[in-house]
């Protein structure tokens, strides 16, 4: 430290200035406010009251209440459906992008489009296309091909079922692009050498494609996994309430109500620290767990 | 970043061997591609054509796509029945100064970053970088205490503030610097140019695909932002486009046709930019992976 040249030091002041204005930005609204809201899951406060120390009881609070655990159970199921699900097809239309077909970019587009969608706009449009009685743009689709209508977001069974359908058009493509850019790495060599020994179609998905595009899917899976646990738009908006019988009651929903209807801000402020954590070790667990077994080129 | 991987979008290198397929193999791909496109763009279809509805035309058995009766007056209808010129307003405003944020916090501290040897850099660009570790909603809680603490709550500020800077887009920017050869600043800096000159002067032009990408990123992410500003705001004057065509469909949730309307005009803009320059999203996705 002390070795350093006079210059250095002028430089190193200079380079402060540069990046201040960010730094400062992203000390006062996102670093600042994660420790504050730790302080404030330790408290009984409603913005306007007192604030009272209760220690650990807003996260005790928290697992023994049945509708925490619920709203956690409903994440659980919405990740564990549409992210899967998701993947697959992505793989699925990536491959099918990536053999030479005509029009491939009219695809492309088509599929992207949803992506840069805004969430909330295509919520609006899907609680219609979910029109639970007949005349609904969906109902009538399994009508035609003698399914029985269903009752969609207004059915219990049905309506988590409907957000994970709006997720999967939401994402598919996006995933499907980056699925196309993970393929695109694979030497052609492999495929070349594997078609003289015979192997192709579904032999050189399995053991060249799969385990060559693992790193992809590893991403994949992370960014998925930590983005739909934090599910937010279209329950919102298809869901009033949180869905019949609280059916599409997602943590971050839950968080949502307990902070800007009840003003129960230790409450939620101990919920955002619990999603946080899990967050946090659900992206070490994959680490250890789904990282030694990708294989890098 | 791989010259394969970014070049390859539509151009299609053929990656499986292709003259081993069978017959029916590409028929069908084109069906079920075809099929699936469908699914994809039929909602935006749907939306537009039921915008131009009678309420009693848009459910009905049997199903028609097609308006019966074009109704060109549910624009202007859905239009004055919220101030949506307001919230129109409102999201340019403040899309453009996020951006405008991102891009001046963001080239200054990428350059710093990539190019000044400074004390401390590797670990304020650890921290910068673990920033991007907190995930949006978990820290809307907290971003909104400090908000109400600041009497910012209803206001552009709270809008715009918070969100003038990408940590993502300092990543991104970073990178492209360092691709840019030392040499051209050594000789810039000895001829006396200062560095925001040389900056501004050699190393923006140069970096345009990145601060394009960056730019996309921020109007589309800003345009479409939703969480935050309903939070923030609770009059109707500070409401933004999403936030007011939501409230306009939990009011007037019975009228499809006008709920329609408001929606495409919530949409149309960010999907003609897209359409435009889809290549460059598209390409800048697939380098980065920004969800």
């Amino acid at each position: 430290m002390r070795g350093h040249s006079r210059r250095y030091w002028r430089q190193t002041a200079l380079a402060y200035l540069f990046i201040l204005p960010a730094a400062l930005i992203l000390l006062v609204f996102h670093i600042l406010p994660m420790f504050l809201s730790l302080g404030v899951s330790f408290l009984d406060w409603n913005l306007i009251s007192r604030p009272e120390w209760v220690g650990l009881r807003n996260y005790t609070n928290a697992f023994a209440n049945p509708e925490f655990r619920h709203a956690l159970w409903m994440t659980v199921y919405y990740v564990g459906t549409s992210v899967p699900l998701t993947l697959a097809l992505a793989l699925a239309l990536a491959v099918a992008f990536q053999s030479r077909l005509r029009g491939t970019g009219l695809y492309r587009t088509a599929y992207f489009i949803p992506y840069v969608t805004a969430a909330n706009a295509a919520a609006i449009v899907w609680f219609y296309i979910f029109y639970p009685q007949s005349g609904g743009l969906l109902n009538e689709a399994l009508h035609a091909i003698h399914l029985p209508r269903l009752q969609w977001l207004e059915d219990p069974r049905w309506a988590m079922p409907a957000v994970v359908i709006y997720s999967l058009w939401k994402y598919v493509g996006y995933d499907a692009v980056i699925y196309l850019a993970g393929l695109q790495n694979i030497p052609r060599e492999y495929y070349e050498a594997a078609a003289m020994d015979g192997a192709t179609g579904w032999t050189a998905f399995r053991y060249i494609t799969w385990p060559l595009v693992s790193p992809t899917t590893y991403f994949l899976l992370i960014i998925s996994i930590i983005s739909s646990f934090q599910v937010f738009s279209p329950v919102y908006i298809m869901t009033p309430d949180g869905g019949p019988l609280k059916s599409t009651t997602v943590v971050v929903y839950y968080l949502y109500q307990q902070a800007f209807n009840y003003f129960d801000f230790g409450y939620a402020s101990a919920l955002a620290y619990i999603l946080f954590v899990v967050l946090f070790v659900l992206t070490l667990v994959q680490r250890r767990l789904v990282g030694k077994r990708v294989i890098y080129e | 970043m791989n010259p394969s991987g970014s070049a390859a979008f539509g151009l299609a290198r053929p990656g499986l061997v292709v003259n081993r397929r069978a017959r029916w193999t590409v028929p069908l791909l084109h069906l079920v591609l075809l099929a699936g496109a469908a699914a994809m763009v039929l909602p935006f279809i749907w939306m537009v054509l039921t915008s131009f509805k009678r309420p009693d035309e848009v459910f009905t058995v049997p199903l028609s796509l097609w308006p019966r009766h074009w109704v060109w007056s549910n624009y202007p209808e859905a239009w004055a029945s919220a101030p949506f010129t307001r919230y129109f307003l409102n999201t340019v405003f403040t899309t453009t100064a996020t951006t405008l944020g991102q891009l001046v916090t963001g080239i200054l501290a990428a350059y710093a970053f990539a190019r000044m040897e400074f004390w401390g850099r590797e670990v304020i660009f650890t921290l910068f970088l673990g920033t991007m570790m907190i995930p949006d909603t978990v820290a809307t809680i907290p971003n909104y205490l400090v908000i109400s603490k600041l009497g910012w709550l209803d206001t552009y500020q709270a809008l715009i503030v918070p969100w003038t800077v990408s940590v993502f887009g300092i990543f991104l920017l970073r990178q492209f610097f360092l691709t840019i050869p030392k040499e051209l600043e050594e000789a810039a800096l000895i001829d006396g140019a200062s560095r925001l000159t040389f900056l501004w002067r050699v190393m923006l032009p140069l970096a345009r695909p990145a601060v394009l990408t960056v730019t996309l990123f921020s109007v589309v992410g800003g345009w479409n932002s939703f969480f935050w500003p309903l939070i923030v705001t609770n009059s109707d004057e500070m409401r933004t486009v999403q936030v007011g065509v939501s409230a306009f469909f939990q009011e007037y949730g019975t009228q499809p046709n006008l709920a329609m309307a408001a929606s495409t005009v919530a949409v149309i803009p960010v999907i003609i930019l897209f359409l435009f320059i889809q290549r460059q999203f598209v390409e800048g996705i697939a380098r980065t992976g920004i969800r």
